[in-house]
């Protein structure tokens, strides 16, 4: 009796397997390897072996000697031969701005020689090796594991005597998009909640068949390609758009004084309240589905007014449906990338376009893993904060 | 006119990928198919048309090889994407020099043998005939050109701007202006017209107080600003009169000066000098047909033969004497190259070393400056 119950308990969890398979190769996965390149840069250490293990005993402030200069001239020589030493100056050039060419005009200059004295070829290769920062920048390079991601995402820099510190505020990068994002996906949500609720109170409170014709009018635009919704409203909203031709046509505005509606913040605003409502729509009427009519007819009937029958009845009922969209559409928005790369311009951006940015064209992948991460970290604080708040298990998506 | 251009050739690079996947799976004779054609990106537009009719179509017509023509905006990234995922399929492209010496240097690109570039027709070998600093270990070919402003002469009824201080200059000449969005070039132009002599430039861009100077005046015209990012757009921009001056790359001025009869004038005040080679993607399956291509293109008569389309100049020194006059309306063409002695008053010459060690930390600045 237990081992058939045990085999059946097996059976059953067998039948996940795929699931868990799917879900190990296709999510966690690609998040795991983003984790650790997050922290994760092997390439100088790979590449500078000798030079880095005899930099272990420098000091840090005085100028190495013979031995670190001779290890750091052949390795260049060698690196230089395979064409490799690029990726290495480009990120001792990210500690120290100035080392990239310094590197590679070293290696230049270092080509087929075999000097007496390395300390004086190198130095006159370029003269910054015979300064601590030149070394400092290239032993920091050189660790494998590095926070140094991390500080770069958060704005944070270390000062003269290594302490941390934010840097000035002409400097800030990360934190203002950040604080930017998280803005722009809060007003998101609530536009949403204003203009779905309503919805989903009426699909919820009408007849079957006006119903199904209001659910298919939500439905449509959703299954409608991404790229297409955001297209159209460039032109909707461009300048020479069909609103503001309107707009112009009624004498509204003049020719001159056209509203700048995209390629900015409303752009990015408007068109993503659109592409996001039906995850709000959705949820909140799988919740309004199952609140019966009668129990506002009830509470009228006992003297109640709408307002109140609202207040005290309905909208309590209907929380769960409001968590489940609000989550739901705070979490893409915060992640979105593709509608503010096309509609917001200049100053619709947000940080995924960023993470775009060092991942096709900077190639700052570690830098870019960071800031991803930091983002993770900001939806995971959220959830948490949320699920004190409301509390996840009253929360139902249908 | 571009876009369609590109489309249809991406159309048949598509058909012709699938003609010789199944032909592969027919008769298992990849490589004959393959070295038939070599795919070169450059840059769109009336350059790429120039390109084509100075060295594309004269390659193919002497090595019957195929030249299948892409266009892009530069930068590495694509290049690097290729190589590291081992699917390249750009053979050669035509790259800016500071792209050019990084790529090379990471080993993105194919190194190539300066002896074995083509002499100049006297015997001077190419390392003696390229202009000193214009050869890169990897490129071959090679052009000056340079980054100006334009106006259109339809948008100024009484005075027009004639300096780099009169684009900076709002009040003056209100408009908008456009600039392309990057930032090379911009700090540039906007130090000079804060009064710094363009032989200073790279010094003072190099104290954070003069990177703060030249975003300072770059904020004086913020507002005011289109960006492009394509060479084909400025033009087109300046036509539609969206803008009253842009800057913009003196060939395609040039272009819509005397083949669309646009009345546009070129400002010669601040132009920024650069010089651009093609180079072939680090382990392209058509290396062979990429560095012949490469060769020819090599040529001075080839090189030289850009400027009959596009007033771009050869980087080799024999070239000069072989700039003639446009192919088709027959226009002296030396006045209109970037290095002509009356366009070379105030000039700053595009310090590439100092961009491949900045470029990263510039290019965040300046998209947070553009943020804001």
């Amino acid at each position: 009796m237990a081992l058939s119950l045990a085999a059946a308990r097996f059976r059953a969890a067998a039948l996940t397997l795929p699931l868990v398979a799917f879900i190990g190769v296709t999510f966690l996965a690609p998040l795991g390897t983003m984790l650790v390149r997050s922290v994760h840069e092997p390439l100088v250490a790979d590449s500078l072996p000798d030079t880095l293990a005899l930099l272990d005993e420098w000091d840090g402030t005085s100028i190495p000697g013979e031995k670190v200069f001779r290890a750091l001239g052949l390795e260049f020589q060698e690196l230089h031969k395979q064409r490799a030493l690029g990726g290495v100056a480009t990120r001792v050039n990210r500690l120290e701005t100035g080392m990239r060419s310094a590197v590679i005009r070293t290696a230049r200059k270092l080509r087929d020689v075999n000097p007496d004295s390395w300390k004086e070829a190198v130095i006159a290769a370029d003269p910054v090796w015979g300064e601590a920062k030149a070394w400092r920048a290239l032993q920091q390079s050189g660790e494998r594991y590095t926070a140094r991601h991390f500080l770069h995402a958060l704005d944070l820099g270390q000062d003269s005597v290594g302490k941390v510190v934010l840097q000035p505020p002409d400097r800030r990068i990360y934190l203002p998009l950040l604080g930017r994002t998280l803005a722009v996906s809060i007003v998101i949500t609530m536009l949403c909640l204003i203009l779905g609720y309503p919805v989903a109170y009426l699909i919820a409170n009408s007849s079957t068949s006006k119903a199904n014709l209001l659910l298919l009018l939500i439905l449509v635009p959703f299954w409608t390609s991404l790229l297409v919704r955001t297209t159209s409203w460039i032109v909707l909203l461009q300048n020479q758009g069909v609103i503001n031709d309107l707009l112009v046509a009624v004498g509204v505005t003049t020719d001159e004084t056209r509203f700048p509606m995209i390629y900015n913040m409303t752009g990015t605003l408007v068109a993503m309240t659109q592409i996001l409502l039906p995850f709000m729509v959705l949820p909140l009427y799988a919740v309004m589905r199952t609140i019966s009519p009668s129990q506002m007819r009830a509470a009228a009937a006992l003297g109640a007014t709408f307002r109140q029958a609202f207040v005290r009845v309905y909208w309590p009922q209907s929380v769960p449906g409001v968590a489940a969209g609000s989550l739901l559409v705070f979490i893409l928005s915060i992640g979105y990338y593709i509608t503010p790369a096309l509609v917001g311009g200049r100053t619709g951006q947000l940080i995924s376009n960023l993470i775009a940015y060092h991942m096709q064209q900077s190639l700052n992948w570690g830098l870019a893993a960071a800031l991803g991460a930091v983002l993770l970290g900001c939806v995971a604080l959220l959830y948490c904060l949320f699920n004190r708040l409301v509390g996840i298990e009253r929360m139902r998506f249908t | 006119m571009n876009a369609h251009h590109t489309s249809r050739i991406k159309l048949q690079g598509v058909v012709h990928a699938f003609i010789v996947a199944l032909a592969t799976h027919a008769v298992a004779a990849p490589e004959a198919v393959a070295s038939d054609s070599v795919t070169v990106v450059s840059w769109g537009g009336s350059y790429a048309e120039a390109c084509k009719k100075a060295v594309m179509d004269p390659f193919t017509i002497e090595t019957d090889i195929e030249v299948r023509l892409e266009s892009y905006n530069g930068g590495l990234a694509q290049i690097r994407a290729q190589v590291e995922t081992g699917s390249v399929h750009w053979d050669v492209v035509d790259l800016e020099f500071a792209d050019l010496v990084r790529g090379c240097d990471e080993g993105l690109l194919e190194l190539v043998d300066i002896d074995e570039l083509p002499p100049a027709a006297d015997g001077t070998p190419a390392r003696d005939d390229y202009y000193e600093g214009t050869y890169s270990e990897c490129g071959g070919g090679g052009i000056f050109y340079s980054t100006v402003y334009a106006y259109n002469n339809e948008s100024f009824a009484g005075e027009r701007p004639t300096t780099i201080e009169d684009f900076f200059d709002v009040e003056k000449f209100p408009g908008r202006r456009g600039m392309r969005r990057t930032a090379v070039g911009n700090l540039e132009f906007a130090l000079m017209a804060d009064g710094v002599p363009p032989e200073e430039v790279y010094e003072i861009l190099d104290t954070p107080e003069g990177l703060s100077r030249a975003f300072n005046k770059l904020d004086t015209i913020k507002e005011h600003i289109v960006w492009w990012e394509a060479g084909a757009q400025p033009p087109q921009m300046l036509a539609d009169q969206e803008v009253i001056m842009s800057t913009a790359y003196n060939g395609r001025i040039f272009n819509a000066q005397v083949l669309e009869q646009q009345p546009f004038t070129i400002v010669w005040d601040g132009q920024m000098l650069d010089y651009s080679q093609f180079a072939i993607v680090a382990g392209t399956p058509n290396l062979e047909a990429a560095k012949r291509f490469l060769l020819f293109a090599s040529r001075v008569e080839n090189m030289a033969a850009i400027g009959r389309y596009i007033a771009y100049s050869p980087t080799r020194r024999s070239g000069i004497d072989l700039i003639s006059t446009h192919h088709e309306t027959g226009v002296e063409m030396r006045p209109h190259m970037p290095s002509a002695p009356e366009n070379m008053g105030r000039v700053v010459r595009n310090d590439w070393e100092w961009w491949s060690d900045n470029g990263e930390e510039m290019n965040e600045r300046f998209s947070v400056w553009l943020s804001r």
